[in-house]
């Protein structure tokens, strides 16, 4: 049987994704179900003085109407929602209800909920909702947070939640800096995203008829912290709760949360004994939904005379929102590590402050902290090399860990071992896509021409942190979980592979890799394998979909588990050949002995004999069932190079993004079809932060673009094909030698178009722009630079 | 009012309230889920739905105005093929359907019956589009997972068969 994995496998979930078979969670419904629709603070921050909700009850369909203060009294365990990443010991947390009580924090947070029969009588319910408020200062920006002049919370005395330092040798830092030949400093700003996944979030909650215990569905990432979260919020015990996750949506981060729909829906049900549902609309989410970003960052950077970097120094100043949500703090912190990027940095030193707003909750968004680190260490490097007055590409060829030569186990100025690394070859490759040489020839010859549209060539070598992962790393941040994930395996009697997937697919293809990496590894056609996941009764122990973590830890774990099937499937095999296990060989799914070809068996045809046990090895217990919980011992760091071409018409200050080259390595792959797609996506989604969206609010905290009509989602016809190639630079931390490729693209286009605009621009003087870089802000920066090349 | 709509192939009637969206009337009234909701101004085109042989974003038509019409949805799309003698490929599908897939044109999904309703009337309005007519012609239907990459090869190889 030829290999599979590696292989260009069409996806196994398309076919119900294609034909409208498949059910995301607005299309499950339960008998008696009462929708809720929730009445939200118009204010950033303001005094609830009253709520009128007789206008609502009695309203066609209405079930019932309650406050935040009402649901408090009732006592039904809802709880303040949860934040497992307390950063520092006196990290501040102030209580985040599910529906507020005395005070509003931010546009958007839920004052009331209303229960009705559809989701049109609930809205309308909501509207006759009559609050009152008292509007108090708000704090609506970073700086206006770090400034500390209005609280953003009122029973708090600064705004600043946290200072987390990542300093291991000030010292060198220092030395760095008071020798150095050049030193650039810079100011980025990392504009808050709406992470925008196109299914909105929803979920449903059905109450079992005795009473007590509960089925959840959601659409979320996590069902299994989820399950955990919801228990240690609302009290009801995690054997009576149920979590589903349907067909999700994508997510990219968004639907890794603690909701307040969520919390409120299961205690409700629990409550009302009746099904609770909620489906956001798209203009709801930017109050309801976490955002994404929302960093200032300030860095410098050293280095000697020939360009060879030699300390960098970053402070970040972290929005967090209102409130901390599930890993709201930790963030920023995901980025720390990576403030040095893929070269050899010998000092870091890194300070982060969290301060809260009256703005929607930060949190996880594509990337997680990496983009933005990412996207600050590849500026500087231009802006470096600009200082230095050498090329872009070279002064990344003069600072590679290794000298752009194949490593393992490098560590990191921040402590941080990379697992391996090979930068030069994706850095060579990707430029000789873009046949840079000849780019510049035209870029030249337009600026001699003075022609109104200029290209900007620019370029990002990347190196992320994924597979989150190793529990003791991540218990040395403080997260309060682990890192670890499970798999089962079983074979059945029919012969038929049943694998139970504790990491929870919202659009990647779990099932299909997972198939075909049990393909590869018992020798079975990848149709013979099912793939249960995303339902707590049917996968209980897993930690879910986030980091790029589901292949480098969940789909090991499941290589891990079918390796034991198959050791103990070779003892049924040994048995039954009358020869010594030592003297059986596993190859494409058949056992057989050496020297002895008569003597041979699928490992298909020893489910049944495992499930009969009429005859096992003495002691063998029944069945064919291995499950395994890998904990990786380290991380692992994927890397690329990235080219972005732009076209910018200095007339208009319009960009357009004339191609895109992405050369990236994430190990050994699985399926080549899946990385690209998911780097397509990832690549587009960076770009798309470099020239369209930003979530805009007003100095009152209003979100001035929550829906679709002017939040820029990019559409097919503004963006172009993408060149990729990839290298293959297998992990040392897992079996499988792979990585993780979910956030790549995100976390290295960013940078590129950026980088891209401001080479176009040189000739205006312009060395830097802000994200997102409209029309405007390149107008702007062209004019106030003079105009002339 | 009761409003009655010939949906891929069959009779539906029922009794609506005057306000109902046509999407909400396919989804909750018909029970026809393929067709997904995800915005609330006209933006993303999940819900695009073919009405009377014209693609419509189905949650900015009543459903009092569809009476009368005939409605095909994703989960009627493969039938519509199948009568046409158009359908193609193991699954016997539409051959955009079928494109789909072989192009992994779709990730999570939720944009992709929309996307592809949406494909499918391009290609009947222009049969031999450039790269950017394509890109324009899809421009109301937004995708989060793919970067249309796929989506745009796809909708291409379609067309490169057709012609």
């Amino acid at each position: 049987m030829t290999a599979v994995m590696g292989t260009r496998m069409l996806r196994k979930e398309d076919p119900a994704l294609l034909t409208g078979e498949n059910k995301f969670i607005d299309d499950i419904h339960a008998p008696g179900e009462l929708w809720m629709g929730m009445v939200r603070s118009p204010m950033a921050h303001a005094t609830i003085t009253s709520i009128d909700t007789s206008g609502a009850v009695g309203m066609p369909g209405v079930h019932s109407v309650y406050t935040g203060a009402e649901l408090q009294d009732l006592g039904i365990g809802v709880g303040a929602l949860p934040c497992a990443w307390p950063v520092t010991e006196d990290m501040a947390n102030p209580p985040h209800l599910p529906v507020a009580v005395g005070e509003a924090k931010h546009v958007g947070e839920i004052v009331a909920v209303v229960l009705a029969s559809s989701r049109y009588e609930a809205a309308d319910a909501a509207e006759h909702v009559v609050v009152d408020y008292d509007e108090l200062p708000a704090v609506t920006s970073v700086d206006a947070a770090v400034a500390d002049t209005a609280m953003a919370h009122s029973d708090l005395a600064t705004n600043k939640a946290f200072h987390w330092p990542l300093d291991p040798n000030p010292e060198g830092t220092a030395a760095a800096f008071e020798s150095a030949a050049h030193v650039v400093k810079a100011r980025f700003v990392q504009q808050r995203m709406i992470c925008a996944p196109m299914e909105p979030r929803g979920c449903l909650a059905i109450p079992s008829p005795a009473g007590g215990e509960i089925t959840f569905y959601s659409a979320t990432q996590v069902p299994h912290i989820l399950k955990v979260m919801i228990a240690a919020t609302t009290g009801i015990a995690e054997s009576k709760i149920r979590v589903i996750a349907p067909s999700v949506g994508g997510g990219f981060g968004g639907k890794l949360n603690v909701d307040p729909d969520a919390i409120l829906s299961v205690t409700l049900a629990n409550h009302l004994g009746l099904p609770v549902r909620w489906t956001e609309t798209r203009s709801e989410a930017a109050g309801s939904s976490h955002q994404g970003r929302g960093q200032v960052q300030h860095i410098e950077a050293a280095a000697d005379a020939d360009g060879k970097i030699t300390a960098v120094k970053v402070h970040l100043d972290a929005d967090m929102g209102a409130y901390m949500m599930l890993i709201t703090p930790g963030v920023p912190l995901l980025g720390s590590f990576l403030y040095t990027g893929v070269y050899d940095i010998p000092n870091l030193s890194f300070t982060c402050d969290g301060w809260f707003t009256n703005m929607v909750s930060t949190d996880a968004y594509r990337g997680a902290g990496r983009p933005e680190a990412s996207y600050a260490i590849e500026r500087m490097m231009d802006l470096m090399a600009g200082e230095v007055g050498i090329t872009p590409e070279e002064i990344r060829a003069r600072n590679y860990i290794a000298g752009g030569d194949a490593f393992e186990n490098h560590e990191a100025a921040s402590t941080l071992v990379f697992d391996s690394g090979h930068y030069r070859p994706a850095h060579d490759r990707a430029l000789e896509m873009a046949d840079v040489e000849a780019l510049r020839t035209e870029q030249a010859r337009r600026r001699d021409a003075g022609e109104a549209k200029q290209l900007g060539i620019g370029m990002c070598t990347y190196v992320e942190i994924c597979g989150l992962a190793p529990s003791r790393a991540l218990g040395g941040l403080n997260y309060g979980a682990g890192g670890w994930e499970h798999a089962t395996v079983r074979l059945l009697p029919t012969g038929k592979v049943e694998v139970v997937s504790g990491s929870t697919p919202h659009g990647q293809g779990h099932e299909t890799a997972w198939s075909m990496i049990i393909a590869d590894k018992m020798g079975v056609d990848p149709n013979d394998v099912e793939v249960l996941h995303s339902d707590t009764a049917k996968s209980p122990l897993g930690l879910d979909t986030y980091g790029s973590r589901s292949l480098a830890v969940g789909g090991v774990a499941i290589a891990m588990a079918a390796d034991k099937v198959i050791e103990k499937a070779k003892l049924i095999a040994a048995h039954q050949f009358e020869a010594a296990p030592e003297d059986v060989e596993f190859e494409s799914g058949a056992f057989s002995v050496a020297g002895t070809p008569s003597k041979s068996v699928h490992i298909q045809e020893l489910g049944f004999a495992a499930f009969a046990a009429h005859d096992l090895p003495d002691g063998m217990e029944p069945n064919l069932q291995e499950q395994v919980s890998f904990d990786p011992p380290n991380f692992a760091f994927p890397f690329g190079t990235h080219v972005a071409v732009v076209e910018i018409d200095t007339d208009t200050g319009g960009v357009e993004l004339l191609d895109y080259i992405g050369v990236d390595d994430c190990g050994n792959q699985v399926n080549p079809l899946i990385v690209e797609g998911q780097v397509h996506g990832g690549i587009v989604q960076g770009a798309s932060q470099a020239l369209w969206e930003e979530a805009v609010y007003d100095e009152h905290g209003n979100p001035l673009n929550p829906s679709f009509m002017d939040y820029l989602v990019p559409s097919a016809a503004e963006v172009p094909f993408m060149k990729l190639d990839s290298t293959v630079t297998p992990s040392t931390t897992n079996p499988l030698g792979v990585k993780g490729v979910g956030e790549a693209g995100t976390i290295g286009s960013a940078a590129a178009v950026i980088n891209a605009i401001c080479d176009g621009l040189s000739p205006y003087g312009v060395t830097d722009i802000a994200m997102p870089a409209t029309p405007k802000r390149i107008w702007e920066a062209i004019n106030s630079n003079g105009g002339a090349a | 009012m009761d409003v009655s709509i010939n949906v891929n192939g069959k009779a539906h009637s029922q009794d609506v309230e005057p306000r109902t969206l046509l999407v909400h009337h396919i989804r909750d009234g018909m029970g026809l889920t393929g067709t997904n909701v995800g915005c609330d101004s006209s933006s993303c085109g999940a819900c695009t739905v073919h009405l009377d042989g014209q693609s419509v974003k189905s949650c900015t038509v009543l459903a009092v105005q569809a009476n009368g019409s005939d409605l095909t949805t994703i989960e009627g799309l493969a039938d519509t093929a199948r009568s046409a003698g158009s359908a193609t490929g193991d699954q016997n599908w539409h051959p955009m359907q079928e494109a789909f897939q072989q192009c992994h044109a779709l990730q999570c999904g939720y944009c992709t019956p929309g996307m592809v309703m949406a494909s499918v009337a391009f290609l009947e309005e222009n049969p031999n589009p450039t790269e950017d007519e394509i890109r324009e012609g899809l421009e109301g239907n937004l995708c989060r997972c793919t970067g249309y990459h796929n989506i745009i090869k796809a909708v291409q190889s379609v067309a490169g068969d057709a012609s």
